[in-house]
C-alpha cells in the first residue's frame, strides 16, 4: 500500500493523487491515442461513442453526482444541443461559432429549467426535467419546417477550414474533446464551485449556513451540466449524420442517468466506465442471443430487458457503481489480509425528509 | 352545447382512470414514502392478464376481472418483498431508480408475451350508449364513472372505519411511533402494494373499452397520472383524483379546442405544460398535504 505524505494543503486538490496515478493515466492516454493504429473502423466508431457518451454522462454526473438534483431529462439538453448545431450549419454557420452557441442556448434551457428547481428538491424536479423534455420532444416532432420532424434532419460533415475529417481524425477530435472536459469538470470539482455543489448535494441546509447562495449554485450546476450535455449533442449529430427526434426520447435520458449510477455516483472516472458499459451492452446482448435458443434469443424486448435487470441488480448489490466495485477490489489487495467488508457498509437513513406531523 | 357535455363525459371518464393509477402512487408514497415509477406498468400488465383471461380462455368477464385483481395484488405484494423491502433507508433517487428498472423490464417481458399490437377485449357493455336528450353517453364512460365513484367511497370506508385502515393512516404518518403500538408496518407497507396494485388493475380494466392496450401504454399513462398526483398534492387520496380530473379534462378539451385552430397535436403536450406550471406555481398541489421539514 502506498502512503501519500501531505506536505501542503494543496496536495489535498491536487488533479492527480501522487506520480504513480499521472503515470497510470499518461500510459492511458497513449494507449487510446495509438489505438486507431490497431483497430479496425468499427471499434473506433464504438470508442469515439464512448467518448461521446462520456461528455454527455459527465455533465449529468456533475448535476446528479455532485449537486444532487435528479434530472429525468438530459436528453433534451443532447437534443437542443444536437439541433441547434445542425441547422445553423445548414445555414452556413461555421462549427467554431455554431457548437458554442448551441452549448449557450443549452445552458439558458438549463437555468430556466434550474428556476423551477430553485423551488422544489428531489422528485417534483425529476418530474419538472421530465415534463419538460417532453416537452422538447413534441416540439423537435412537430416543428417539422425547421426541425424535419420525423423524416430526420441531415448533418454537414464535420469540417475544419474546409478539411472533411474522416472517421480516425474525428475520433482523435472527440478524444481531445472529452480530455479537456475531464480536465475542465475535475478542475471545477475542486475548486471552491465544485465544492459547493457537494455541499449541497450533502446538506441544503449546512451548505447555506456556511455561505453557499443554493440558487446560485443550482443554476450553475445546471447551466454547465446543460451545456456538456449540448456539447454531446453537437458531436452526436456528426457521428448520427442524420437526427431523428426518436434517439432523444425518454429512453435515452433514461439510459444516461443509468449511464451515472452503473459507473458510479460521485466519480468522475465513474462516467467513463459507465460509457464503456452501456457501449458495449447492446454487443454483449447480441453475443448471448447467438448462445440462446431460438425461441428466447430471438424476442425484440432482450434489450430493454437486460437494462432493466442491470439496473435493478447494480442499485440492489452495487449503489456505488463500477467505480465502487474497483475502489473495493483495490482496497482488498492494498490492504490484503485485513480487508473487511463492513468498511464499505452503506448507512441507511430513515429520515424522513419531506413531511412534518 | 352537446358536444360542451360529450366532452365533459369522455374528459370526465379518461380523468378517473387518471385518478385511479394517481391513487396508487399517493398509497405506496403516504405508506413508505417511495415513489413507484412503475405504477402505469403494473396497470398494463393488470389489462394484459384480464385480456388474456377473456379473450384467450374464455372466461366470464366478471370473474376475469376478480380474478385479475387478484393476481395482480399478489404480484404488488411479491414486487414489495422481493425488491422493494431491500431499498428501504436508501435514498429516494434511488428507490425511483429501480421502480424505473422495473417499468423497463415490466414492458420488455409484456412485449415479449403479448406482442407490440394494441388488444381490447369485448364487455357486456361495448359499443352500447344511452341517448339523453341530444347528447350520447356512451356507456364504457359511464361504467368507468361509477366504478371510480364506488371505488373510492370503499377506499374512503376502509381507511375511516377499518381497523387495518386506521393502522395504515398511522403508519403513514409516522412509522416508528406505529410499530411502538403494535401496528406490524412490513404489513402495512406489504398490503399498500397489493392494494396500489389493486386499484392499478382496476384502472386498467376499466381504460380497456375506452383505449386498447399495449407494452407501452403504461409509461404515458404513468407520467400523466403522476402529473395527475402532483397537480392534486402528492400524499392526498381526494386530491389525486381531483388532479386526475383536472388533467383528463384538459386534456380532452384542448385536444377539441385548440388543436384544430393551431394545426398540431397540442393536447399531448398540454398535461406537461400544465404540469410545468403547476410545479412552478405551486409545487405543494392543490391540496397541500406536504411541508417543508422544518429544523
Amino acid at each position: 500500500m502506498r502512503f501519500v505524505l501531505k506536505t501542503n494543503y494543496h496536495r489535498d486538490v491536487d488533479l492527480f493523487r501522487d506520480k504513480f496515478q499521472f503515470c497510470w493515466f499518461a500510459v492511458l492516454l497513449v494507449f487510446v491515442l495509438s489505438l486507431p493504429m490497431f483497430t479496425g473502423t468499427y471499434v473506433e466508431s464504438q470508442l469515439t461513442l464512448v467518448f461521446l457518451w462520456s461528455i454527455a454522462g459527465a455533465g449529468l454526473m456533475i448535476l446528479v453526482g455532485y449537486t444532487g438534483l435528479i434530472s429525468l431529462g438530459h436528453a433534451a439538453f443532447l437534443s437542443v444541443g444536437a439541433y441547434t448545431h445542425a441547422i445553423l450549419l445548414d445555414l452556413g454557420v461555421p462549427p467554431f461559432v455554431s457548437i458554442p452557441s448551441a452549448m449557450l442556448l443549452c445552458s439558458v434551457l438549463g437555468v430556466v429549467v434550474s428556476i423551477a428547481a430553485l423551488r422544489m428538491t428531489g422528485i417534483y424536479l425529476a418530474i419538472a426535467t421530465l415534463a419538460f423534455a417532453m416537452i422538447v420532444e413534441k416540439v423537435v416532432k412537430n416543428w417539422s419546417s425547421v426541425t424535419g420532424g420525423n423524416a430526420g434532419f441531415k448533418v454537414a460533415p464535420p469540417e475544419i477550414f474546409g478539411w472533411e475529417l474522416n472517421s480516425t481524425a474525428y475520433y482523435y477530435l472527440c478524444l481531445l474533446v472529452l480530455t479537456l472536459v475531464m480536465l475542465g469538470v475535475s478542475n471545477l470539482l475542486r475548486a471552491p464551485t465544485g465544492r459547493a455543489f457537494i455541499a449541497v448535494r450533502d446538506s441544503e441546509i449546512s451548505a447555506q449556513a456556511t455561505g453557499i447562495n443554493l440558487v446560485k449554485t443550482k443554476a450553475l450546476a445546471f447551466a454547465v451540466s446543460a451545456a456538456l450535455a449540448g456539447l454531446a449533442g453537437t458531436l452526436l449529430a456528426y457521428q448520427w449524420h442524420y437526427l431523428f427526434p426518436d434517439s432523444f426520447s425518454m429512453i435515452t435520458s433514461i439510459k444516461l442517468l443509468m449511464l451515472v449510477i452503473i459507473g458510479g455516483l460521485g466519480s468522475m472516472s465513474g462516467v467513463i466506465f459507465g460509457a464503456i458499459f452501456m457501449t458495449l451492452l447492446p454487443d454483449g446482448i447480441a453475443t448471448v442471443r447467438e448462445w440462446l435458443p431460438d425461441s428466447i434469443g430471438n424476442l425484440p424486448g432482450l434489450e430493454p430487458f437486460s437494462f432493466g435487470l442491470i439496473l435493478i441488480l447494480f442499485l440492489i448489490f452495487e449503489p456505488r457503481g463500477i467505480s465502487g466495485r474497483w475502489q473495493k477490489i483495490r482496497l482488498f489487495f492494498s490492504q490484503f489480509p485485513l480487508y473487511r467488508n463492513r468498511t464499505f457498509r452503506r448507512q441507511k437513513s430513515f429520515l424522513r425528509t419531506e413531511r412534518v406531523h | 352545447m352537446e358536444t360542451f357535455f360529450q366532452l365533459l363525459l369522455s374528459g370526465i371518464a379518461q380523468g378517473c382512470v387518471y385518478g385511479l393509477v394517481a391513487i396508487g402512487f399517493v398509497l405506496i408514497y403516504k405508506a413508505t414514502e417511495m415513489v413507484n415509477f412503475a405504477q402505469g406498468d403494473i396497470m398494463m400488465l393488470g389489462a394484459f392478464i384480464t385480456i388474456t383471461l377473456i379473450n384467450h380462455l374464455h372466461w366470464n368477464y366478471f370473474l376475469a376481472v376478480v380474478i385479475a385483481i387478484g393476481v395482480m395484488g399478489l404480484f404488488g405484494l411479491a414486487l414489495e418483498r422481493l425488491l422493494l423491502r431491500r431499498m428501504i433507508g436508501e435514498s429516494p433517487f434511488a428507490v425511483l431508480m429501480v421502480t424505473i428498472g422495473i417499468g423497463f423490464v415490466m414492458r420488455s417481458v409484456a412485449g415479449m408475451i403479448w406482442g407490440h399490437n394494441p388488444r381490447s377485449i369485448v364487455t357486456p357493455y361495448t359499443d352500447q350508449s344511452f341517448q339523453f336528450g341530444a347528447v350520447v353517453l356512451p356507456i364504457a364512460d359511464v361504467v368507468v364513472i361509477v366504478a371510480t365513484v364506488v371505488l373510492c367511497s370503499l377506499t374512503f370506508l376502509f381507511f375511516r372505519y377499518t381497523r387495518f385502515g386506521i393502522a395504515m393512516q398511522a403508519t403513514s404518518q409516522n412509522q416508528l411511533a406505529a410499530n411502538y403500538v403494535g401496528i406490524s408496518v412490513k404489513r402495512v407497507v406489504a398490503a399498500s402494494w397489493a392494494l396500489a396494485a389493486a386499484i392499478a388493475t382496476i384502472a386498467g380494466i376499466l381504460l380497456l373499452p375506452l383505449k386498447s392496450a399495449y407494452p407501452e401504454v403504461g409509461l404515458i399513462l404513468g407520467i400523466k397520472a403522476f402529473a395527475a398526483a402532483i397537480v392534486g398534492g402528492f400524499g392526498s387520496l381526494p386530491g389525486a383524483m381531483i388532479g386526475g380530473l383536472v388533467i383528463g379534462l384538459a386534456e380532452v378539451f384542448t385536444k377539441f379546442w385548440v388543436d384544430a385552430e393551431v394545426g398540431f397535436s397540442v393536447s399531448e403536450t398540454s398535461v406537461y405544460i400544465l404540469l410545468l406550471i403547476m410545479l412552478i406555481v405551486r409545487p405543494s398541489g392543490l391540496f397541500a398535504s406536504l411541508q417543508k421539514k422544518k429544523v
